[in-house]
């Protein structure tokens, strides 16, 4: 599966990255080598595989639903390029 | 160099403990070499010389009363992927400037409660994506081996070039590092240095910024095997934080270098004798065969048939977990922010500014490959196809095999700027053929240097494990280093 400029631009739409014309135009051949590279795999018989969900075999860890580092509202925005009050601050969204 | 900062960890750790010098005269050797060093090969983008100094200040006085951890004194590189309290964490890209965690990452944590003292953050490909070291927000780190015909700069591999530049050119006497295809073991390789990347789930991820979560795994880049062992035994943990970590006691990985090798079953897979690969290159995994053999194992051909899928499912998933996890560098939370009234120009202009090419070419492959209507064709099919690498390594396990030998990378250090690599990504990427098979089954992996090609410069050998038994690749990789000798760069930094 090959992309053209107007798939380009849209994944960079879906991936929330700004990119120029001429961005796009060289994206394109990036990610046409890359998805030609990975076609290999077009090969391989997976008939009857499962997905791999872990290296070795294990039971995913469950832990009590408590609240265990609440309350660290300054913390948790302290790295914010803008917040106010515990909350970050983003442009309107909503009119 | 000096006489303290080529000590290895267990020599240096001997020492401390037997009063020889103290952890203070220990550091200051080591940010003197920083100091001396840092502006021509660029392995730290942070120094943090305070903290240094007021840690191994701590560590001399439990030394004093004789009650120091196993790393008490040790004056280790942290890479810039592992949550530092209020020290530089920016996965060295521009798209987290600024950005200093209220927190700090078990592992890292891990090697604090056992003494070791911080000396700064070291530089990588921006957010572990690369195999030169070239793609960081803050610059290429320079590889302290050179040609013996020329004074080119070399890249130390990546993306840990930072954390096997500081270990090969004396700057820490151990460091911190992850390994998502190949991110160790690579550098290990190009640097004369060792890495180990351990089991999927020896390592805790919690605090560590994510790339590809169902691959990454942090491990120790060191100047020799013993010290790999001593560090991994510190960094390892089970952690109630990461639910990947799985509840295995850390074994002494220590006790297990020196063992011998006598009766170990190693194979070799055919698979890895790849089109192409320089008659060096094979030379040196023929020499490795032979000095396992001479310390008495038993060399068997095997055979793991979808080694060839691994790289290409690998630029499936990757990239695929890489876009689900950095959907959360918005502008809104952490780092940089590109304002704007419109969020979406806001999240579209921040995001484009603040990553870097190859971090956006992967973005893009793992929004593609999971948009609507390819989830099955790409990363379901790339999932199942880890599952038949898998099954290839376990049929060579049950058949008796302790071990795999294969070489670590296809070729030595290149060029930093090399224009073939620069101009073709897949190419870039072939560099972690013989690793990423490793991270897709999620078996341990240890790099060692074996030798040096014809230009002078590194070249090592990677045995590859059952899950859970780094020891036997302690032993084993041991063997081959005490076969092959140490390899120390020559000063011209």
């Amino acid at each position: 599966m090959a992309v053209d400029t107007e798939t380009v631009k849209r994944v960079a739409r879906l991936s929330r990255i700004a990119v120029t014309d001429e961005e796009a135009a060289r994206m394109e051949g990036e990610l046409n080598a890359i998805l030609g590279f990975v076609a290999q795999l077009d090969e391989v018989d997976v008939e009857g595989v499962e997905p791999m969900t872990s290296a070795a075999p294990t039971t995913m860890k469950k832990r009590q639903d408590v609240v265990t580092e609440g309350d660290q509202a300054e913390a948790i925005t302290a790295n914010a390029p803008l917040s106010d009050d515990g909350f970050f601050l983003v442009p309107k969204v909503v009119e | 160099m000096s006489d303290l900062t080529s000590l290895t960890i267990a020599e240096a750790r001997d020492k401390l403990r037997q009063k020889e010098f103290t952890s203070a005269e220990l550091t200051d050797a080591y940010l003197s070499a920083i100091r001396g060093a840092n502006e021509k090969l660029n392995a730290y983008v942070t120094v943090t010389e305070d903290k240094a100094r007021a840690m191994a200040k701590a560590s001399d006085e439990r030394l004093a009363k004789g009650d120091g951890g196993a790393l008490e004194g040790i004056p280790l590189g942290i890479k810039d992927l592992f949550a530092t309290k209020d020290v530089h964490t920016q996965a060295c890209s521009h798209i987290l400037d600024r950005f200093t965690p209220p927190y700090e990452s078990t592992v890292t944590q891990n090697l604090w409660n056992a003494g070791a003292v911080m000396l700064g953050k070291l530089n990588m490909d921006e957010f572990a994506m690369g195999s030169s070291n070239e793609t960081s927000y803050y610059g290429p780190v320079t590889n302290p081996w050179r040609s013996k015909q020329s004074n080119e700069n070399l890249v130390p591999g990546g993306s840990s070039g930072g954390s096997a530049t500081a270990v090969s050119a004396f700057l820490c006497a151990g460091a911190t590092a992850t390994d998502t295809g190949g991110s160790i073991r690579q550098p290990a390789a190009f640097t004369g240095t060792v890495g180990i990347k351990p089991t999927y789930g020896r390592c805790s991820r919690w605090g560590i910024v994510a790339f590809a979560s169902s691959l990454d795994q942090a491990g120790p880049i060191a100047r020799d095997v013993r010290d790999a062992a001593i560090m991994l035994k510190e960094m390892a943990s089970v952690d109630d934080k990461d639910t990947t970590s799985l509840d295995r006691p850390v074994p002494d990985y220590e006790a297990a270098v020196g063992q011998s090798v006598k009766g170990l079953k190693i194979g070799i897979p055919k698979e890895y004798r790849i089109e192409g690969m320089p008659g060096e290159i094979d030379e040196l995994w023929q020499r490795g065969i032979h000095w396992l053999k001479d310390a008495g194992a038993q060399i068997v051909d095997i055979t793991l048939p979808h080694t060839k899928y691994a790289l290409p499912a690998y630029y499936i998933v990757a990239p695929a977990e890489a876009s689900s996890n950095l959907a959360r560098y918005d502008g809104v939370r952490y780092g940089l922010r590109e304002q704007s009234d419109d969020v979406v120009d806001m999240y579209e202009g921040t995001r484009s500014k603040g990553f870097g090419a190859e971090v956006k070419r992967r973005i893009m492959i793992g929004t593609y490959v999971l948009s609507a209507g390819y989830y099955d064709a790409y990363y379901l099919k790339a999932q199942k196809v880890r599952t038949l690498i898998k099954r290839d390594f376990d049929l060579a396990f049950e058949n008796g095999v302790d071990a795999i030998l294969t070489p670590a990378t296809p070729s030595s250090a290149f060029a930093i700027d090399d224009a073939e690599m620069a101009a073709d990504p897949v190419k870039m990427y072939l560099n972690d053929i013989f690793t990423v098979t490793v991270n897709m089954a999620g078996l341990p992996g240890i790099s060692v240097p074996a030798g040096l090609d014809a230009k002078g410069l590194p070249l090592g050998l990677q045995l590859i494990g059952r899950p859970f038994d780094e020891e036997t690749l302690f032993r084993a990789a041991h063997t081959i280093e005490q076969a092959a000798g140490r390899f120390t760069p020559e000063r011209w930094w």
